[in-house]
Parts: structure tokens; C-alpha cells; sequence
């Protein structure tokens, strides 16, 4: 399918389900009702947090060196590197597709693969703000000990991602 | 999200002052990318709410069951997989679950699948990462989630 034809398709497949929802909503169906406030709610987080992070990706993409992130979490930059990409992870905020264009970016200015998967890892499972939800509703005790059992298992995930993929499989668009 | 909206704010005001031209292309670029995956996103968005509407929390606890047996944490796996929940939601949800006497190992199981893992995100993974790494990543992290559950089960 061409580009164009593509996004008709979607939009198609969108307004046939919205339309179903909302007529399930008029007859009543209690699901269409929660869909609908789970939908506001996806459309907003993302709408607040989307643009913001794509403009950020879009200035960094002219102002961050190559030379700063290569050397920073670059190929040679071991454990050290490791540990600044879990801090920057952590600092985030927002749902895991918006970690995946920043992940592309830094990629593409010359971050090692296991640095990626590690930014990856610890965006979807460190996030401080995420961690103080956690704690509030299923304690600390299960917080911890899920932080602590978590953080050497995406790091294998990310070794060995790196050792079956070589640069070129990793297609950034 | 004050901090990102703030941070952005500074940015943008930084670049402005050292140089303009870039400081346009950059949000230029910033925006036209996003606006790419955005008919992808709302697609996805709707597929999810569909999902999680269909999905009550008794219907969950219902599946993922009061025992901590394999089927119950191979559900929870699956679930917790292909659902898109954001935090705000999923805690809550974990805490009813608990409450409605799900097992440590199955909780530990929904709530990492649902963070590391995300089917219904996929399309929008490929486009950044490439499909190979995309699905390299998921499959790994699926096995990854059963092995926390299972380690969560032992020492909880």
C-alpha cells in the first residue's frame, strides 16, 4: 500500500471503531462507557507528553555532539556508561513509546546497543515517578525487591540484544 | 511533567538565544516526526481502550485466578503483555488483584509484562528500532518477566 492509502486505512479502521463504541454507549454497554475514559485519558497523556519529547529530540538532534555521547555511553564508556543511561532513564517521565524515538536518537549519535536496551529497560521499569506510585499502593518491600530483581535482568536482555544485533539491523527511520 | 514541560520551555528558549534558524528546524523536525506516528498512535490508543473496556478488573482477577499455579501466571503474562495500562491505572489495579488474593509471582509477572512488554505498541517500536530489534526485545522481555515473577514468588 502506498503512504497515503495507508494512513486512509487507519483512519478507516479508527472511525469504525469509535462509531461501534459509541453506539454500544447509547445502548448501554457498561465497556463502552470505561473505553471511553480510558481513551481520554491515552489521548491526553499523550498529547502533553508526545510533542514536548519530539521537540526535545528535534533540538538535541542539532545541539547534543555525537563526540559527548560517544564518549559518554558510547561503545567504550563500560559500566560507567551504564550507570549514567539507568540515571537519565529513571529522570523520565512518560508512556514507553516516548522512550523509543529518544533511544533512536541516541543510537544514531553513537550510543552502544547495550546502552539503548538499558535506557529502554530502565525507562519501563526505574522511573522514579513510576517507583513512588509503586510504593504507595503495593509497598516498599514489593517495590524493592522488584527494582532489585529487575535491574540485572534487563541488563542481560541488553547484552545479549547487543551480541544479536549488529548495527545495521537496527534501522532507524 | 512540569519537570519535561519546564525543561522543554528551557531548551527551546537556549537554542532560540544561539541560534534561531536551528532552533526552528529542530522543533520543525521534532514535530514532523511526530506527526508520522501520530495516525499509528491513535489507531493503537483506540485498540487499547477497546481492550482495556472489554477487560474489567473482576474479569481480571477472575483470569489470573486466586491460585499461583502455571496457567494463571501464563495469563497474567499474556495480559499484561498485549494491554496498554499507564501507571495511574496499573497500581491500582495491581493493589485490587492483591486484594482479591492474586499470588505475589502472578502480580510481579502482570505488572513487569505490562512495563517491559508492549504487543499492542509493537507497530510504533519497529518504526524506531527496526522489526528484528523490536522483536528481539519483546520476546526477551516476556522471558524476563516470567523469571522475575518466578524470583519474586521465592523471596516474597
Amino acid at each position: 500500500m502506498r503512504p497515503k492509502s495507508k494512513v486512509i486505512f487507519k483512519l478507516i479502521v479508527i472511525l469504525i471503531i469509535v462509531l461501534s463504541v459509541m453506539i454500544a454507549k447509547i445502548t448501554g454497554q457498561t465497556f463502552a462507557i470505561s473505553a471511553e475514559i480510558y481513551f481520554k485519558n491515552f489521548i491526553l497523556e499523550m498529547i502533553l507528553f508526545l510533542p514536548l519529547i519530539f521537540i526535545l529530540i528535534g533540538l538535541l538532534d542539532f545541539w547534543l555532539p555525537d563526540s559527548l555521547v560517544e564518549s559518554h555511553i558510547g561503545k567504550d564508556s563500560g559500566i560507567k556508561g551504564s550507570l549514567w543511561i539507568i540515571c537519565l532513564a529513571m529522570l523520565a517521565a512518560g508512556p514507553l513509546y516516548g522512550a523509543f524515538p529518544v533511544a533512536a536518537m541516541l543510537w544514531k549519535k553513537g550510543s552502544s546497543i547495550r546502552n539503548i536496551f538499558i535506557y529502554i529497560g530502565a525507562f519501563s521499569t526505574l522511573k522514579i515517578p513510576m517507583l513512588t506510585f509503586e510504593t504507595s499502593f503495593l509497598g516498599w518491600k514489593f517495590t524493592l525487591l522488584r527494582t532489585a530483581i529487575t535491574l540485572p535482568v534487563f541488563i542481560v536482555i541488553a547484552f545479549i540484544l547487543e551480541y544479536f544485533l549488529e548495527k545495521n539491523d537496527f534501522s532507524v527511520n | 511533567m512540569i519537570f519535561l514541560l519546564s525543561l522543554t520551555i528551557i531548551s527551546v528558549l537556549f537554542s532560540y538565544m544561539f541560534d534561531r534558524k536551528k532552533t526552528y528546524q529542530g522543533i520543525l523536525k521534532g514535530l514532523k516526526m511526530f506527526w508520522g506516528i501520530f495516525p499509528d498512535l491513535v489507531l493503537i490508543l483506540v485498540v487499547a481502550s477497546l481492550i482495556l473496556g472489554l477487560l474489567s478488573r473482576e474479569m481480571i482477577a477472575q483470569y489470573v485466578g486466586q491460585d499461583s499455579g502455571v496457567w494463571a501466571t501464563i495469563m497474567a503474562a499474556i495480559i499484561g503483555s498485549v494491554a496498554l495500562i499507564p501507571g495511574f491505572i496499573a497500581f491500582p489495579l495491581a493493589a485490587f488483584l492483591k486484594e482479591a488474593g492474586v499470588s505475589i509471582n502472578v502480580l510481579a509477572v502482570f505488572i513487569t509484562t505490562l512495563m517491559m512488554v508492549g504487543i499492542i505498541t509493537f507497530p510504533i517500536e519497529v518504526k524506531f528500532l527496526g522489526f528484528k530489534a523490536a522483536l528481539l526485545r519483546n520476546v526477551l522481555s516476556f522471558v524476563g518477566a516470567l523469571v522475575i515473577g518466578l524470583l519474586m514468588g521465592v523471596f516474597l
